[in-house]
């Protein structure tokens, strides 16, 4: 059945390289599926404080959108979106009281009473496709390309939500193994890459993040994956801060999972936007022979 | 028709029913609309009217009615007024306009995010949608805008007529008729494609092409006008898609 697609404010502007690698291998993949011809800002970040409901609005906003058009799954790419919009949805579904006050609140749209399921790329792809089938779609194995699984916060927690064991996630390694990548573990795959204490305290921020990197690093990966433009932001865009303060740091490429799938489905490396990453990342899939061209 | 029969006739008065101006209780005459009204009750008007034609969002009105909890908007020029409805104007609501040099931008996203950053203040609450009195989806086109898609805020704030009711509403204190315009400005200027036969009409005309038809125009006599006029070939109600005139001399 075809599933509603959620893209998310930042994948339309910043994080272009995560949808447009995303979309290209749900053709691949022969994913059906409908992009909500109406959806606002997901709310970014899901509200701490009990009573915060307004701010519960957006995200079942969109919801009520996925079930109008008569869809029942809605399927996000960024984990932050992910997270928001299954937090509202199990709000809705198990708190009665507060989902009456949104719903009365929100008089200008039908009741929403948590009826649409919220997935990720990820697991959906291990639920509903199945690695097998994404192996036998796999035409670029990403030999001897050392990655290592960088899950980030908000796929695994709250454990509600969690779309793997929080404590030991096992989805991006499996996914990565599928992809044909030697995967590299390392004890700080569900640390927070820093998140949004890079506005507020960027020094702490940047220290965790490298803490991070060069845990990934020590360990010996080449590139990390992700799923999260903030992450993205913190671990890749923010690298040359990182190496700029601290001594020790080493260069390391960083990917939108769905980039090293593209790579893996043998699709034009242009679709995938690699000059949104780190300019080592090209470098290092060329170096590797994943894709062609002249290395710049 | 008799002379009594016209006597009665202008005997008969619209009924008046009970409006609520600012608070103060007025007996008016139901058909009039809010505008004529709040005039009738003895107020005049210095701001909050324009066109009183229903296009130029000078006297956005918000209005209640007994029994419901719902808060109504409308155009005072085009609401007519009903019994007991509790109403006032507001012709202006500040909202601050940012500064910018337009020669400057290029039309990426980020230059509105950097002129009005509290467009992430948005919570979707859907206030300011609810309070257009021109039905324009304003939260979506603020949605439009934080997913970087310029063009269709552009689209979707096409009717806004600037009354600033939305901007009274917010719940995240957004100036949105302020950001909806630069967005349409920003789409007229430098997203959407130019025509491209423009430049070759005018071009005609700056070399002198249609010099010699206007020069024979200008030399006719009314009479002889009128009949060139009169008689000049029209492109048919029904003609289809394939249709061109037999002179082409000027096409």
């Amino acid at each position: 059945m075809k599933i509603s697609y959620y893209p998310g404010c930042t994948l339309k502007t910043k994080a272009k390289n995560l949808e447009r690698s995303a979309l290209a291998c749900f053709d691949a993949l022969g994913i059906e599926y409908e992009e909500l011809p109406r959806w606002n800002c997901c709310g970014a970040v899901y509200s701490l404080a009990d009573d915060d409901l307004i701010h519960i609005i957006a995200p079942v906003r969109d919801l009520i959108r996925v079930k109008e058009r008569g869809l029942d799954t809605v399927m996000t790419l960024c984990s932050m979106c992910y997270n928001t919009l299954a937090r509202a949805n199990e709000l809705m579904k198990n708190n009665e009281e507060k989902r009456y006050t949104i719903n009365t609140f929100m008089d200008e749209e039908p009741d929403y009473a948590g009826e649409v399921r919220v997935v990720h790329f990820l697991d959906y792809l291990r639920d509903e496709i199945g690695w097998d089938k994404l192996k036998e779609k796999i035409k670029v194995p990403l030999n001897d390309l050392k990655v290592a699984p960088y899950y980030g916060c908000t796929l695994l927690r709250p454990r509600e939500v969690a779309l793997d064991r929080p404590d030991k996630p096992t989805v991006i390694r499996t996914f990565l193994e599928t992809l044909g990548a030697i995967v590299v573990d390392f004890p700080s795959a569900t640390v927070c890459c820093g998140s949004y204490q890079v506005l507020g305290n960027p020094e702490a921020a940047l220290k965790v993040s490298h803490g991070i990197l060069d845990d990934a690093v020590k360990n010996g990966a080449e590139a990390l994956a992700l799923a999260c433009p903030l992450c993205d932001y913190n671990l890749g865009f923010r690298q040359d801060a990182i190496l700029n303060s601290f001594t020790d740091a080493k260069e390391i490429p960083v990917y939108y999972f769905t980039q090293l799938m593209a790579v893996a489905l043998g699709i034009d490396p242009a679709v995938s936007h690699f000059e949104l990453n780190r300019e080592s990342s090209l470098q290092l899939l060329r170096d590797k022979k994943l894709i062609s061209g002249a290395a710049s | 028709m008799s002379s009594t029969e016209v006597a009665v006739k202008t005997e008969i008065k619209a009924r008046l029913i009970p409006v609520y101006i600012m608070g103060k209780k007025y007996e008016v005459p139901e058909t009039l609309t809010i505008m004529k009204a709040i005039e009738y009750a003895g107020y005049k008007y210095i701001r909050g009217c324009g066109c009183r034609g229903g296009v130029c969002g000078a006297c956005s009105t918000v209005y209640r009615k007994p029994g419901d909890y719902k808060i109504h908007v409308g155009l005072a020029c085009q609401t007519v007024v009903e019994p007991d409805m509790y109403l006032t104007q507001i012709p202006f609501y500040p909202a601050l306009r940012g500064t910018y040099d337009f020669t400057e931008l290029t039309g990426k996203p980020e230059e509105i995010f950097e002129i009005y950053p509290e467009l992430f203040r948005c919570v979707a609450c859907n206030a300011c949608t609810k309070v257009c009195p021109m039905d324009v989806q304003v939260m979506d086109y603020i949605a439009a805008l934080k997913q970087g898609d310029i063009q269709k805020a552009a689209e979707l704030s096409f009717d806004c007529i600037q009354c600033g009711l939305c901007a009274s509403r917010c719940m995240g204190e957004l100036p949105q008729y302020h950001i909806a315009q630069l967005a349409r400005r920003i789409s007229g200027a430098y997203l959407t494609p130019r025509a491209e036969h423009l430049k070759t009409m005018v071009a005609n005309i700056e070399t002198g092409r249609f010099n010699e038809g206007l020069d024979k125009l200008k030399a006719m006599d009314e009479n002889t006008l009128k009949k060139t006029y009169q008689e000049r070939e029209m492109e048919p109600a029904t003609a289809g898609e394939d249709w061109a005139p037999k002179d082409n001399q000027y096409l």
